[in-house]
């Protein structure tokens, strides 16, 4: 689906993203996990055109898709959500959510004095999508609501929202889970899930949470200081040294030992 | 009786030029605030955008009268009107596409954009000199007044007059309804709404799949309009002269600055409130005072606070006074 190929990003001298190779299985759900700073949210930049490669190509089902702007790769159905998440606060939430959908009939002036029956019905079209998107994400409750002003996890049930107004193929999650509740990170992980069996959307997901992880991931790609530190199931990026050094700490390992004892 | 002579001497005086200039600056305001929120950077080009389109208007205007073409008794300048901004458009699209794109593709920040904004100022401001000489203008025509200050006292047989000039009505009708339209694109329409995105939150505008090529073209449709309008209203209502327009900068931008920079709204709040006080501060009081003061405190001075001369110093106080204690304006803008 993706393949990135030796994709480096410098910021000045620092590294950020330093010669990273992988590749991301059409309907699966990959976790990338890796200390702060260890260069994960680069990488989505990077991809997500936020950011120009320094170097590197990124593939999308084996076309070059590498250092296109963001509205280019929306196109193509390519989406991330952020890390602390993003809204259109003097929006309505599902103002939020019409915006979405890109190239609709009245962006244009012309159409805009013109065309004001058909605008009209595919304003309504898009109001019911909205609707439905709100109701899958359980938070119907809200739709009149300024966006700026709904709570950080519903901040991120939103944006989560955003990526099912239209057709995405792959979807980006930096840090879904951060900042958000037990219940509210279950009802995102059913959304993730329903998401990815019911319309085959692929995921990427940063997540230091390791249940959540545990709960959606396979497989793990583990990065530390640029560099992609292990690739595999949970269970073997769990017991594989180098990210236990790296990232995990020796505590879950002696936990698990004891488990087995 | 006294009282009445009062309030007409007011309203000819201070309350109808005032609300005229005031809608004058706040279209003024309304183009600079859009530049600074959707594409980021204070834009000082704008005082001789103004002068740009209005040259035009006025050229266009003088060809109309001679070859007879006349909407008598309003001013042939109105029918100049959308050729003026077109051909504004124009330059402002040229401008984008051959310095300040390649700024923006750079991610420059917004101070250096508005140096370059101050470069493009300069360059304006001798285009519009070269053109059209850098003496005064006048353009206006058709019928001066709707009422003049001496049908005003044989009508109502007061002793005082009150003049309405048509220029000034048809600038608060034109502001009242430039701003309708304005306001009706914004929130309303798609192409409105995708630019209020892209002001919001520009990473999140891209992520949705909005073209900032096409909303970055809108806004300069936009501002060559208002800029147009602006300026031309101005023009009939005084005269046309490059340096006046190019002083005008700092009220129109004291005007957005007070409103909240960004914020539609405050920017028309914010040109009423620097016209009034502008007008009121250079006024000379001594007429309105003698008419409402008992007779032996009518004063012998002109209470002038401060003379004609000086009225940019009044915009310059407010503005100084607006950043120290509230720098993100009256209405909430985005912080300087």
């Amino acid at each position: 689906m993706i393949e990135i190929q030796d994709l480096h990003k410098h910021f000045g001298g620092f590294h950020a993203v330093d010669g990273v190779s992988l590749t991301i299985e059409q309907g699966s759900i990959t976790g990338l996990i890796g200390p702060n700073g260890a260069g994960k949210t680069t990488l989505f930049n990077a991809i997500a055109g936020l950011h120009k490669p320094t170097n590197g190509k990124v593939l999308l089902g084996g076309e070059d898709i590498t250092g296109l702007a963001p509205h280019q790769l929306f196109h193509k159905g390519v989406m991330r959500t952020f890390q602390i998440a993003h809204e259109f606060a003097s929006m309505s939430c599902r103002e939020n959510l019409m915006m979405v959908p890109s190239n609709q009939f009245g962006e244009t002036l012309w159409n805009t004095w013109f065309g004001r029956k058909r605008i009209a019905d595919q304003e309504r079209a898009l109001t019911a999508k909205a609707d439905e998107v709100l109701e899958f994400l359980t938070i119907s409750h809200l739709s009149d609501e300024k966006a700026g002003q709904v709570s950080g996890g519903q901040k991120k049930l939103l944006e989560l929202g955003r990526t099912m107004m239209v057709d995405a193929k792959i979807v980006f999650l930096d840090e879904v889970g951060a900042g958000v509740n037990r219940t509210l990170l279950n009802t995102i992980a059913d959304a993730i899930k329903r998401l990815n069996k019911e319309r085959g959307y692929t995921f990427v997901v940063i997540e230091h949470d390791m249940d959540f992880i545990e709960k959606l991931c396979d497989p793990v790609i583990c990065m530390a200081e640029g560099k992609v530190l292990a690739q595999g199931s949970l269970v073997e990026i769990k017991n594989n040294e180098h990210v236990i050094e790296a990232y995990l700490g020796t505590g879950l390992k002696n936990k698990e030992k004891n488990v087995v004892q | 009786m006294e009282f009445l002579h009062a309030i007409i001497v007011l309203s000819n005086f201070v309350l109808i030029p005032a609300i005229a200039y005031g809608s004058q600056l706040a279209l003024g305001a309304l183009g600079v605030t859009l530049v600074y929120g959707i594409l980021r950077f204070s834009n000082f080009a704008h005082g001789d955008t103004m002068a740009f389109g209005t040259m035009v208007a006025i050229l266009f205007t003088w060809w109309f009268q001679s070859i007879g073409v006349s909407i008598a008794p309003l001013p042939t300048a109105l029918l100049a009107l959308p050729i003026a901004i077109v051909v504004t458009a124009a330059l402002l699209l040229g401008t984008d596409r051959v310095v300040l794109r390649f700024y923006r593709k750079q991610k420059s920040a917004p101070v250096i954009l508005l140096i370059v904004s101050l470069g493009i100022m300069f360059v304006y401001n001798g285009l519009v000199r070269f053109i059209i000489g850098v003496g005064d203008q006048r353009f206006s025509d058709g019928a001066r007044f709707i009422i003049s200050a001496r049908d005003f006292k044989k009508l109502t047989g007061l002793d005082e007059g009150l003049a309405i000039k048509t220029t000034q009505v048809i600038t608060v009708i034109t502001a009242v309804l430039v701003v309708a339209l304005l306001f009706w694109f914004l929130n309303r329409t798609r192409t409105g709404k995708s630019m209020r995105a892209f002001s919001d939150n520009e990473d999140l505008a891209l992520l949705s799949g909005i073209n900032p090529e096409r909303v970055v073209l809108y806004t300069w449709l936009i501002v060559a309009a208002l800029a147009t309008i602006a300026g031309t209203l101005y023009g009939l209502d005084k005269s046309f002269k490059p340096f006046v327009y190019f002083q005008l900068l700092l009220p129109i931008f004291a005007a957005a600055i007070v409103g909240g920079l960004g914020n539609p709204l405050g920017a028309i709040a914010g040109g009423f409130l620097i016209a009034f006080s502008e007008v009121f501060i250079t006024y000379a009081w001594k007429k309105v005072l003698t008419y409402t003061l008992p007779e032996q405190f009518a004063p012998s001075g002109l209470m002038q606070l401060l003379a004609t001369e000086y009225k940019f110093a009044v915009s310059f106080a407010i503005l100084l006074v607006v950043l120290l204690f509230k720098p993100t304006g009256l209405f909430k803008g985005k912080s300087l």
